[in-house]
């Protein structure tokens, strides 16, 4: 709904960004006003275009793995298993039992550590700096579980084609324990700040309202769907890595605004805690790695030994793995919403074309709706609602 | 100490320079310039377990005007270089540079036609820091870093010399500077 302007005020046109920081990143929006209310909003995109797809069409399937950590730098995890989830499509691949259970741990905690970010950011940009140092006191603990499993906090590239390239150390499962008694507590401490916080409510309740016709139409995935009261979850609906045989609720709001998007990121965090749970109870003993000689090298002694271990070893570290000719899709349910990547190979360990479904930039297409009509100071609340990642808008 | 004998107890006496310098490096206020991957553990480095307010450089200010440090975080794209470009014409002088992770010193990962291969195409760094991302003790350390070479600025004339470069010895440097 524009707001008819009388002939003789003329409308004003702010750039918002692509420094600014609230846009969580380098978007850049030009906004036009009347006065303070918002007539038009358009977002400017590629301040960061980095050529993902591109790069990943010159890279061997392997490398392309730390490209996408690098795509949605919140979850990386969640983007590594999109691609070699697609891949193992591709080649038709068995991923053991403990390997599954293990990624199902990981994406939750990721899931978690990117809802944190996005609660710390979306409360700083609504004048609440309190909980950004707490959201990130969480973080720390999380992006330990990455360093203690690969080396790394935030680009991890810990999922491989197949499964893992090594297990998981032994202080993993005390770790997580640890972390799942501690974050419920630490989630109340975020929802007392915020939740029942008359400024947080006066910001957020009827503030960006998309009903849920409006959401479907756009496309939208992930919480920002969920807010509006649709009931879809790639887990639930497509279910991977065996989320089918995991309890869980997918929470949903009633009123589509920032506010029910916030409620329902919140009760995901809680979703995730007893999705976690249920996976290092089901923790058993085994191998990570998928039964395939193409894939991972054998064991160091059996290299040095064997002439046929050797040459499977050289193949794969000079070359890499071959899938069959052929395409596929594989769509996950990332933070953000539902990631997919569409892989096409022609049988050279190079991939003829990879390409990304974007939660973030289809889900920044609501921007318009959102804000249109209101206020200026509620574009930033809308911006942190839809939870958008630069890098993942622009790849 | 000649003169502090002849002036009251608890005051000490320096050169301008020094105090300078001092001050400068104390309060190095960074302009907040995330721009992908490296900004979140920027915000890691500001946030509750690293607490770069230890080291006086936890002000982020959203407008270039009020900073003196562009931590550049992340890939610079074709399309931002120009942008950055700006933003560090608009902080006032003196300022510094950090550049961020690899992406940001020389492209990183991205090879092709969308990142610039290096920030110090675009402006004058001086402190790069490696890692993809770099962990927040070496953001850490790149501050650190950089306070030493601003305590070794001189107040007039050309910039110190770069850090790979020994610094001259203390006496030779004071004796030069007086």
């Amino acid at each position: 709904m524009a707001i008819a302007t009388t002939p003789e005020f003329k409308t004003i046109t702010i750039n918002m960004g692509p420094q600014h920081p609230s846009t969580h990143g380098v978007l850049r929006l030009v906004i036009e006003l009347d006065g303070e209310n918002v007539v038009s909003i358009k977002p400017v995109i590629g301040y960061l275009h980095t050529g993902m797809e591109k790069s990943m069409e010159s890279k061997t399937y392997h490398k392309s793995i730390t490209v996408t950590d690098r795509m949605d730098y919140l979850s990386p995890l969640g983007n590594n298993m999109a691609y070699v989830a697609a891949v193992e499509k591709l080649m038709n691949l068995t991923i053991p039992e403990r390997a599954q259970v293990i990624r199902v741990i990981l994406l939750e905690l990721t899931r978690i550590s990117s809802h944190l970010v996005w609660l710390g950011t979306h409360a700083i940009d609504l004048g609440a700096m309190s909980v950004f140092l707490y959201c990130f006191r969480e973080r720390e603990k999380l992006l330990d579980v990455n360093d203690m499993v690969a080396g790394s906090r935030l680009t991890p590239s810990y999922f491989r084609v197949g499964g893992f390239f090594q297990d998981v150390p032994d202080a993993f499962v005390p770790h997580v324990r640890k972390f799942l008694a501690e974050f419920p507590k630490a989630l109340g401490e975020y929802q007392s700040l915020l939740t029942k916080n008359r400024i947080w409510m006066k910001r957020t309740i009827g503030v960006g309202v998309l009903s849920a016709e409006q959401a479907i139409d756009l496309c939208l995935t992930g919480p920002s769907l969920r807010g509006s009261g649709v009931k879809y979850d790639v887990r639930k609906a497509k279910p991977y890595s065996g989320y089918e045989t995991y309890d869980f609720e997918v929470p949903i709001g009633k009123n589509g605004d920032v506010y029910d998007r916030y409620l329902c990121r919140i009760e995901e965090m809680k979703q995730s805690l007893s999705i976690v749970r249920q996976g290092l109870d089901r923790l058993k003993p085994g191998s990570v790695r998928a039964d395939n000689p193409y894939l991972f090298p054998a064991d160091r002694t059996d290299v040095k030994l064997n002439m046929e271990e050797l040459i499977y070893h050289f193949k794969i570290m000079s070359e890499g793995y071959r899938p069959p000719p052929g395409d596929a899709y594989f769509s996950v349910e990332s933070p953000k919403g539902e990631l997919g990547f569409y892989v096409v190979s022609d049988g050279s360990p190079i991939p003829l074309r990879t390409r990304v479904r974007p939660p973030s930039l289809i889900n920044l297409q609501a921007l318009s709706e959102m804000c249109v009509g209101r206020m200026v100071a509620d574009v930033v609340a809308c911006i942190g609602s839809i939870d958008i990642v630069l890098g993942e808008v622009d790849r | 100490m000649g003169l502090e004998e002849l002036v009251p107890d608890g005051i000490l006496t320096t050169t301008v320079e020094k105090m300078v310098n001092w001050a400068r490096r104390s309060s190095l206020w960074p302009a907040t310039f995330g721009l992908a991957c490296c900004a979140i553990e920027m915000m890691a480095t500001s946030a509750a377990r690293y607490d770069l307010a230890r080291f006086g450089a936890e002000v982020f200010r959203a407008s270039p005007r009020q900073a003196d440090l562009m931590i550049v975080a992340g890939r610079v794209s074709k399309k931002m270089a120009p942008v950055l470009k700006r933003i560090y014409d608009q902080m006032p002088e003196p300022k510094w540079v950090i550049s961020m992770g690899a992406c940001a010193s020389c492209g990183g990962i991205f090879n092709n036609y969308a990142i610039v291969q290096g920030v110090d195409t675009v402006v004058p760094v001086d402190v790069y820091v490696p890692g993809c991302p770099p962990r927040p003790e070496a953001l850490i350390y790149g501050i650190m870093k950089l306070q030493e070479k601003i305590d070794r600025a001189p107040l007039k004339g050309p910039d110190p010399a770069p850090m790979s470069e020994p610094p001259p010895p203390p006496s030779k440097a004071s004796s030069a500077s007086a």
